[in-house]
């Protein structure tokens, strides 16, 4: 395991002194994100001088961003296949698998049903379902990054996780809806 | 170098001694303050030994004005000179206000914020507010005998920009230097938390006499993180009082109602409400000034009915605040219950049902978020004892966003992301040749522009004219560790840069803010001069305090050279501050700071470099 070498330029991996792999140890990642905080967070400055709590927020604020990123599956391995020199081109390339469609569209068709229906607990089983998917298709992706090193596939998968994410805040939208 | 100190009877002199810092609930119905002595949190309460300050202003046509129990007693007499719930019209426009046309006031026609007309002029929501902070203050000074270092303000989780700034300002304009807003929830969580050793995922809900909040939390090891708020800046006990109020018009079949008549039944219906709270039945008789009567008796079941869409009301927020923090009902371990409208049984049965638990109800619902301010207060000014320390980590409630083109919302920073936060977004021209840009800054979860809160709108000029999409214009949102915001934006081909300050729709100019404060210094004369001068002082102390011992802590981070330049600095700042010339003040403090830039960058990475350098993630104790 790495030791620290921390400078506000470093990257997020490092920031945290974690190795730069997609199956992210989340216990350790927590575990230096509230020792960094707990030195930087502008509660620990407010009685400092101006440019101290200036530099608190900045740190601050530069930690959260590395810890959000991280912290998020989707994010880190977006974050990380950059690092690697891996672009996924998630704008410009939008060729999925049928397979894949076609379950996603039945995914979506369910949706519109328990959502036209205002049925709250279908909407929450179509959620649970998408869930599961969601973190096998993620630990699918940490053996491509990790393990296989295929760049190529994991940028494919990561862009069908993109879209099933999307599909995710629909059905909260949905959720919210039904239940106000 | 030091010089000689002399300190006032009770007061001493030396550098961190305890300092006077105060949390204080800014409530919708009542506020509190409350502090920390010797170690233990405690409202402090008035002379007649009461805890609450009821949120009421009245003023006179002699221009005084009064505030707490004694303008209550007028809201009844003089409805449209005393003000109750202002918390609701800070940072509101006039059409965001819920039944406006049953309040007594006269509301001005103006753009932003709404303003009141009262006997003693026309008063914004923020001045009103002040007039609490003010009364709040001298309690709290009269109490800890001395002036304050600071405070630690609530405001509810689910305020936007506008309501927390206006909150801000009226501290400001209170004379309070507000030491951080911070979420009641979360205040609550600390004082819970704190008491009761508290471990794990915990909900706060938080239902106030205008507000609700719903917060749930992970406590851990000393670290208190907010993982997701929800709720609802317009609903609280005063929307329940009103459903009782509407109620007894209709059973009574009352004419059309005087300001005092309606203020008079208003009244009738809340005290209804608390005393169902404890029996089954509250009768309501009222001799009106029309000569009218009302003799009715409020049932449980009625109230139940006709409050029933007000308890769902809670339930949608809180189960959003749920998912969004990716838990289900099953993880939440308890649920704190702060605010005096959670004593009504209806809201306890709902709670109950939803997280499948009795909620937790062992601090008092009324007390609990001015106590956990007060300790987070202590803390921020600098008392914290040896092991006493904690860290908060809060979020912003309401995603932030621009306006594109079509009056669609392109969100910059998602709700419930961890403050502080910063996020940037580049934009290009449309047009060839165009040298400006208007930007729409917006909070709210909707899709268009015209469902969100408009924030603030301002023009980015003086862009090199180029063609349509070449140039590249940044901008940067932060939000700073009170959920504040400030946006910058920068053209990046010329890397000129265009500092922009967020004019807030919904709040004060600095302008504004300005001219009250003169107003009420030509009121106070040479007093608001000796206190402008006396916390000029009490500033250029601080800072020579912290540098000094940022000195002490670190002094090998330093070149001689450097060493003897902030040393000068720190001279030449003791010697104005014993004058009376508040600019010369003003100048050494910034030239102390200036000079001592470049320290604080090295001591903040040796800090962080200190957390964790050496060691690895596995060997850090938290």
């Amino acid at each position: 395991m790495t030791t620290f070498d921390l400078n506000f330029a470093a990257d997020h991996f490092t920031l945290f002194g974690l190795p730069r792999v997609q199956a992210l140890d989340l216990e350790s990642l927590d575990k230096s994100f509230r020792a960094i905080q707990s030195r930087v967070h502008p509660d620990k400055h407010a009685h400092a001088s101006e440019a101290d709590r200036r530099l608190a927020m900045q740190w601050a604020t530069r930690i959260n961003e590395a810890f959000q990123t991280l912290k998020s599956p989707g994010r880190r391995a977006r974050y990380l296949l950059e690092l690697l020199g891996h672009d996924p081109q998630i704008e410009s390339n939008t060729a999925m698998p049928a397979e894949f469609l076609m379950g996603q569209m039945e995914l979506r068709e369910a949706v519109e049903e328990a959502r036209s229906a205002a049925d709250e607990d279908a909407l929450d089983a179509v959620r649970r379902r998408l869930l599961d998917e969601i973190k096998a298709d993620y630990e699918r992706l940490a053996g491509l990054i990790d393990v296989a090193r295929d760049l190529e596939a994991a940028g494919n998968l990561v862009r069908q996780l993109m879209f099933q994410e999307k599909l995710l805040n629909e059905i909260d939208d949905a959720l919210e809806a039904v239940t106000a | 170098m030091a010089l000689l100190q002399i300190a006032e009877p009770g007061e001493s002199a030396a550098p961190h001694e305890h300092r006077l810092a105060v949390g204080i609930d800014l409530g919708t119905t009542n506020s509190l303050v409350a502090t920390v002595r010797s170690g233990m949190s405690v409202v402090l309460n008035d002379v007649q030994g009461r805890p609450l300050l009821p949120s009421v202003v009245a003023y006179g046509a002699d221009g005084s004005v009064e505030v707490g129990y004694g303008a209550e007693a007028k809201q009844s007499i003089d409805p449209k000179n005393t003000i109750v719930s202002v918390k609701r019209f800070m940072g509101r426009g006039r059409h965001d206000i819920a039944h406006i046309e049953t309040l007594p006031y006269d509301f001005v026609d103006t753009e932003g914020m709404v303003k009141l007309k009262t006997i003693a002029g026309i008063k914004s929501p923020v001045e009103i507010s002040a007039e609490i902070l003010k009364t709040v203050r001298n309690r709290a000074e009269a109490s800890l005998g001395g002036e304050l270092t600071g405070a630690v303000i609530t405001v509810p989780a689910y305020f936007d920009d506008a309501q927390r700034q206006a909150t801000k300002d009226a501290a400001r304009l209170a004379g309070i230097n507000v030491l951080r807003l911070l979420n009641e929830p979360t205040a609550a969580a600390i004082a819970y938390g704190l008491d009761n050793s508290a471990e794990g995922i915990y909900a706060v809900f938080d239902l106030g006499g205008g507000t609700f909040d719903i917060s749930v939390l992970r406590l851990s090891k000393g670290v208190f993180e907010v993982m997701a708020t929800g709720g609802d800046s317009a609903l609280g006990g005063d929307d329940f009082d009103h459903r009782v109020f509407c109620w007894i018009i209709e059973q009574a079949k009352l004419a059309p109602l005087s300001p005092q008549d309606a203020r008079l039944l208003q009244m009738r219906a809340r005290e209804a409400k608390e005393q169902l709270s404890q029996h089954g039945q509250a009768p309501i008789t009222v001799k009106l000034g029309s000569g009218e009567y009302v003799d009715l008796t409020l049932t449980t079941e009625i109230f139940t009915d006709i409050t029933r869409t007000l308890v769902q009301k809670t339930l949608a927020p809180t189960k959003k605040a749920l998912r969004d923090a990716g838990l289900t009902v099953a993880d939440v371990r308890g649920v704190v219950m702060v605010g005096g409208s959670t004593r009504m049984p209806q809201i306890q049965h709902a709670v109950a049902e939803l997280f499948k638990q009795e909620p937790l109800n062992n601090l008092d619902p009324e007390k609990v978020v001015a106590l956990g301010a007060a300790t987070q207060a202590n803390l921020l000014a600098g008392n914290r004892a040896a092991g006493d320390d904690w860290l908060l980590l809060d979020v912003i409630p309401l995603s932030l966003g621009l306006e594109t083109m079509g009056g669609l919302v392109e969100k910059i920073i998602p709700r419930n992301s961890t403050i502080p936060i910063a996020r940037a977004q580049e934009f290009t021209t449309f047009k060839d040749g165009q040298t400006a840009m208007v930007i729409q800054v917006v909070q709210g979860e909707r899709e268009l522009v015209s469902d969100c809160r408009s924030l603030a709108r301002f023009e980015l000029r003086g862009i090199p004219p180029m063609v349509a999409g070449a140039a590249r214009i940044r901008v940067t949102f932060q939000v700073d560790a009170d959920g504040l915001l400030s946006v910058t934006a920068r053209e990046e081909t010329s890397g000129r840069e265009a500092r922009i300050e967020v004019k807030p729709a919904y709040g004060l100019s600095d302008d504004e803010i300005a001219d009250m404060l003169k107003d009420s210094f030509s009121h106070a004369g040479d007093d608001a001069f000796r206190r402008a001068l006396r916390e000029a002082q009490v500033e250029a102390q601080r800072l020579i305090e912290a540098t000094q011992s940022a000195l002490q802590d670190s002094a090998d981070l330093l070149s001689t050279l450097e060493r003897a330049h902030i040393d000068a600095s720190i001279t030449k700042l003791q010697t104005v501050m014993i004058g009376d010339d508040r600019r010369a003040i003003d100048q050494a403090m910034q030239a102390l700071s200036t000079a001592t830039n470049e320290f604080a960058a090295r001591r903040m990475n040796q800090s962080v470099q200190r957390a964790l350098a050496g060691r690895k993630v596995d060997q850090l104790s938290l």
